[in-house]
């Protein structure tokens, strides 16, 4: 029984409540280091385990932390171990750290965990938000690795570096248009699927674990009335 | 000196606009553009944020934490330092300045969670070095929150034009917006080559 609530943990993230086709969380990395697949599988590892680690964290000390400041706990638990996994990729993989850039330290300010220490680790125990983390993660690596496929291909003709289709070479897709254009598809067909329910409010905002103590979006909706 | 900041600030808002090109701020790029005000008000919360937070974390990272050998700690500190930062200038303004926290404040929290305000102060380190200063990095910052409006400005009239199209089920909402976002980027792309052909550098 227990055994099956976990499995669910895990698999909740990876297409039902997929960060970023589904949630639409984490937008920043999705476009801009999905240029090539390898890039993606080292973007989505290396906040795989930050996921992981900082909801193991926060949970762990749900209790301990006051209601007020749990944001800037949160944030420097999250900074901790972005810190760490910046450490351990520019000793064992400095290839990656040169392709990730500035994006890998921007882990600290990527929703998708600070989402989900304040929406799932706050709240449930040590072993259920580590899944959840796991889960999350794998669903961020898939996500980034589907988008970084398409591009790479249409773009270079090539896949993790390998030539494929060599005739392809649509520089566009590699570009930054490239990269709102197919993330926009993929989004559409994820609600397509769906049958239309994600991604109908979720302008980006409406996901935003900073919802709380935003007044932005109210305010919006008042003036329309 | 006065031509290379003249490309610095230009180059940050047309060729390296950090929604557009570099991908940084996308959450509020996408969230609060739905309408001209709150797009304006954000943008000049941002913008105001980048430039006292690289005013605070350039000195701290080269007189501070590299002198000391703790360059390392970058990250946790320059998130920590925004966060404060974020949360003082919030203090300041509705204590002080009600009219400018009426227009402003509401923004405010939402900018600590902003990568773009993090990525602003982290690539000006990164660029730091011979004939990059204090002066280039605080323009540059200027030049990336100004871009910022630019692009948020330029997004909101789009949006205001998408709202009355007929538009296929499910591209309706996000799918939508990130392909209008496609193409505003498409036009930035123009720009390529252009501030170094303007004032003779290239």
């Amino acid at each position: 029984m227990a055994c099956k609530g976990y499995l669910k943990e895990v698999t909740k993230g990876i297409i039902k409540e997929n960060p970023v086709l589904c949630l639409v969380l984490g937008t920043c990395p999705t476009l801009a280091v999905t240029t090539a697949a390898s890039n993606a599988i080292g973007m989505g590892l290396a906040a795989t385990i930050v996921l992981i680690g900082s909801n193991a964290v926060v949970s762990a000390l749900r209790k301990v932390i006051p209601d007020k400041v749990r944001i800037p706990a949160y944030i420097t638990i999250i900074a901790t171990f972005v810190t760490i996994v910046q450490m351990l990729v520019k000793a064992f993989a400095p290839a990656i750290d040169e392709s990730l850039g500035i994006f890998l330290p921007l882990i600290v300010v990527n929703c998708i965990i600070l989402g989900r220490a304040e929406m799932f680790a706050s709240k449930n125990p040590v072993i259920p938000s580590m899944l959840d983390g796991l889960g999350m993660g794998i669903g961020f690596t898939a996500a980034l690795l589907l988008m970084g496929s398409i591009r790479e291909l249409l773009g270079a003709g090539t896949w993790f570096g390998m030539e494929i289709i060599p005739a392809l070479n649509i520089v566009i897709f590699l570009l930054p248009p490239g990269g709102f254009f197919v993330f926009g598809m993929l989004i559409a067909f994820a609600n397509k699927l769906n049958g239309g329910k994600t991604a109908k409010n979720a302008g980006g905002c409406a996901s935003c674990p900073m919802k709380g103590s935003c007044t932005v979006l109210g305010k919006g909706d008042k003036s329309d009335d | 000196m006065i031509k290379g900041l003249v490309a610095v600030f230009l180059a940050a808002i047309l060729t390296e606009n950090y929604v557009l090109a570099k991908f940084l701020g996308i959450c509020p790029f996408l969230g609060v553009s739905k309408k001209l005000n709150t797009a304006v008000g954000m943008s000049a919360a941002v913008t105001f944020v980048m430039v006292l937070a690289t005013a605070v974390t350039y000195p701290i990272f080269m007189y501070l934490l590299v002198p000391a050998g703790l360059d390392y700690l970058q990250t946790i500190v320059f998130i920590l330092v925004i966060a404060g930062l974020v949360q003082l200038v919030e203090i300041v303004l509705k204590k002080y300045m009600r009219v400018l926290y009426r227009s402003l404040g509401i923004y405010l929290p939402l900018i600590t969670t902003n990568c773009a305000v993090l990525g602003v102060t982290m690539l000006v380190i990164e660029k730091s070095g011979e004939g990059y200063g204090f002066l280039h990095a605080l323009i540059n910052a200027l030049g990336a929150g100004i871009g910022f409006l630019l692009a948020m400005v330029m997004f909101a009239g789009v949006r205001g034009k998408l709202e009355t199209a007929d538009i296929p089920k499910s591209l309706k909402g996000l799918p939508i917006t990130l392909v209008a976002a496609s193409l505003v980027s498409l036009s930035f792309l123009g720009f390529a080559g252009l501030v170094d052909n303007m004032l003779g550098l290239a």
